[in-house]
């Protein structure tokens, strides 16, 4: 399909294009950006005035549950909450039923989604072979397959040794380790952070210096072995420090956040509410401060969701019964925009962190709309308001610490490989 | 007489003074019927109590079931050392299905915190907590006010000593809320191990430097329960070192005021947290403690069912 962007806000940091321009997809691909470009013939013309026109959304952290776990997501159901969210691409983690440790299964991922998928899914395999983080699992037939990383996401790779070497032969092979940066010993049987709010409520605390003393680890092994890593979902004071502490050092270290990082304390658990419940668990009004800090100043390079679907009877359960995570894909962009609006970002820096930085990272070969690149654009209503309702959302599971509430700024119409996916 | 809105009771933190001291006073008249040739009173007739004990107890379910019968409410015990998880049928089921045969309350201890809140929003009775995690046990909470304000008359300007493993002490969470809530002042002691971040926020808590310095002119001596299963692992060295430097004994007992109360909830470890002169000595108000229970529990189970005294 054909179309024609008119009058839009295009904002696209890889060519620091932000201006009121007209965009002309033609067969999938971006064919040319200008001022009043007419239409051809045939070309379907969308009046974007007064919307963002951005290259396409990349959450490079999600759960899609495809195979094995279905009754909490799949691949048609996730990918459909990810192009309401504006999202063009997203990277799925390995933690299925089988685990992504082989070629079987990552094929499986890749070929559904695009039979049956709304957008583009990159399967994330995992470091070590079945998450038992004891051996490596074939990172080169990972890669080949179609993998854009490996991690054993949900829990670190305990053994320092085996993290050590599969940086350094997933360097190799050219495939990124993302990294679930925990100490374990220190998380224990913890449900929630280590702090006041932990003390009021009787819970047992997970402190921070778990994620940091992690953190830490995986910088310096980085480090040590001149290889990059991507450290997931920073939620830590310490682990911004440390991280930042790394980049000026030269270490080749990338991490990313999540919106529930940002925006909520573990305040959110009062009531014992299982929707505030995840891991790492959400932390003190400081380490939001810092995260924020974080992300202004280039420290956090992406923002990505950990959408984690769960089913209500995993979740509507004594709160240390009930399983770690919420969705995200559905909430990310208006959570994410309100760090433009309270002016803890610019516009340009959130398109970074949400399309360019991911597609960088990883390889992605999207994050752009320079010309002759895949048509993955997502276009943007600043304005426009919404509520979150468990019966609208597109997820199968509905575990949102933000039900009932009342959003700004929203994906208007996510347009994947030329075609439009999602139109509000 | 004031009037207690509260359907369910799951926590001090949730009570006003007000309501506390109703509670207390209940309970005070309470006593009468227990000192009585025939123990018994039709106050809750026709009512029907469900004790559903998700973790061991011998005293709190004990003295729960003698409360109700001693209102004449129809009492029935279930004791399962499972969790939600490892039996198969969640918390809620099992509820829900107690539930259908039409309890007016169901007391509970639950191993995981919050537990009563989650059950609350599920079901219709009355809920009462008898423990849940390292939360709040409202019942011995209410039942140690009660003990000392048999000792002094009074609850407001007492200094109270805690000592042991605040973090995991639902105990101490429930005294520092009721303590506080009348007007008396908490002092805690423990390895720095037991000690909860922020706790000092709860009210007006002290959290000393070492057990000395909380004993130094308490009128009451709040020993805490340590199990080396528990605290050993890495919380403290053994229970050797512990009672050395956090047990209560003949010569620290000292540094309280004199004839202070010395207090615990039960149960025990003789030599571990205190020493058995301590436990059976004439400052002791333990027994008196667990007397008390039953008439707290009787004014609990009065009061959720909103009864009038006959």
């Amino acid at each position: 399909m054909n179309l024609l962007i008119k009058n839009g806000r295009v904002i696209d940091p890889s060519q620091k294009i932000d201006d009121t321009l007209d965009l002309l997809v033609e067969n999938g691909l971006v064919k040319e950006i200008g001022k009043k470009l007419s239409a051809p013939s045939g070309v379907a013309v969308v009046d974007a005035a007064g919307k963002y026109v951005v290259p396409g959304l990349i959450d490079m952290h999600v759960h899609l549950r495809d195979p094995g776990l279905e009754y909490k997501e799949d691949i048609i159901s996730g990918t459909k909450a990810a192009v309401a969210g504006g999202f063009t691409s997203v990277c799925c983690m390995p933690n299925t039923k089988p685990v992504i440790d082989n070629k079987t299964v990552a094929s499986y991922i890749i070929n559904k989604a695009k039979s049956e998928g709304f957008c583009n899914v990159f399967p994330v395999g995992s470091i070590t072979y079945g998450l038992s983080g004891d051996r490596m699992s074939e990172m080169g037939e990972l890669k080949e397959s179609g993998c854009v990383a490996v991690s054993d996401d949900g829990k670190p790779v305990n053994n320092s040794e085996l993290m050590m070497r599969a940086l350094q032969y997933a360097a190799g092979m050219g495939i990124m380790v993302i990294s679930h940066a925990e100490e374990l010993e220190l998380v224990g049987d913890g449900v929630m952070n280590e702090g006041f709010t932990s003390t009021e409520l009787g819970l047992k605390g997970i402190p921070r210096v778990a994620e940091d003393i992690a953190t830490s680890r995986e910088t310096m092994l980085a480090e040590y072995t001149g290889t990059p890593i991507h450290i997931a979902h920073v939620s830590t004071k310490g682990s911004v420090r440390i991280i930042r502490e790394a980049k000026a050092r030269g270490v080749k270290v990338t991490c990313e956040t999540a919106p529930h990082y940002f925006t909520l304390t573990d305040d959110a658990v009062r009531g014992y509410n299982t929707n505030a419940k995840m891991n790492p668990p959400l932390r003190e009004a400081d380490d939001v401060a810092a995260i924020k800090e974080g992300l202004k100043d280039g420290t956090i390079d992406a923002i990505a969701t950990d959408h984690a679907p769960h089913h209500q009877d995993e979740k509507d359960v004594e709160f240390n019964v009930a399983m770690n995570g919420i969705i995200g894909l559905e909430t990310s962009l208006s959570l994410s925009l309100g760090l433009v609006e309270s002016g803890n970002l610019t516009l340009n820096q959130l398109i970074e962190k949400m399309s360019c930085n991911p597609s960088n990272i990883l390889g992605l070969n999207r994050g752009t709309l320079t010309i002759g690149s895949v048509a993955d654009i997502t276009l943007i209503d600043p304005t426009g308001e919404w509520v979150v309702d468990a019966d609208k959302l597109a997820s199968k599971s509905k575990n949102s610490p933000w039900l009932g509430q009342k959003m700004t700024g929203v994906a208007a119409a996510t347009i994947v490989g030329g075609n439009v996916m999602y139109k509000r | 007489m004031a009037e207690f809105k509260h359907k369910h009771i799951i926590a001090l933190r949730d009570l006003s003074k007000e309501d506390i001291e109703l509670l207390i006073s209940t309970a005070e008249s309470m006593r009468e019927i227990n000192s009585r040739d025939i123990k018994k009173v039709p106050t809750l007739r026709g009512k029907t109590i469900i004790n559903l004990f998700y973790e061991a107890s011998t005293r709190t379910r004990t003295s729960f079931e003698i409360a109700g019968k001693r209102l004449s409410a129809d009492t029935v015990n279930i004791t399962t050392a499972s969790s939600s998880t490892t039996k198969g049928e969640t918390l809620a089921d099992t509820a829900l299905n107690l539930l259908a045969m039409k309890p007016d309350i169901i007391v509970m201890r639950h191993s995981v915190s919050g537990s009563h809140y989650f059950l609350a929003n599920k079901i219709n009775c009355s809920i009462i907590n008898a423990g849940d995690g390292a939360h709040e046990h409202p019942s011995q909470g209410l039942l140690d006010l009660l003990t000392m304000k048999d000792r002094f008359g009074r609850l407001d300007g007492l200094k109270v000593a805690i000592v042991g493993d605040i973090t995991h002490s639902r105990v101490a969470r429930s005294n520092i809320q009721g303590l506080t809530k009348l007007g008396s002042k908490v002092f805690l002691a423990g390895p720095p191990t037991m000690m909860p971040p922020g706790v000092e926020k709860l009210g007006d808590v002290t959290v000393c430097t070492s057990m000395n310095e909380a004993l130094q002119d308490a009128d009451v001596v709040m020993m805490l329960r340590i199990q080396q299963e528990r605290q050993g692992k890495t919380l403290m060295p053994n229970a050797r070192e512990y009672s050395r430097y956090f047990g209560l004994n003949p010569g620290n007992i000292r540094l309280a005021k004199p004839g202070a109360m010395i207090m615990h909830p039960g149960p025990i470890n003789r030599g571990v947290e205190m020493s058995s002169s301590m436990v059976d000595g004439e400052q002791s108000w333990i027994l008196k403690q667990v007397e008390n229970g039953v008439a707290v529990r009787m004014s609990m189970l009065y009061h959720v069912c909103g009864g009038e005294l006959e």
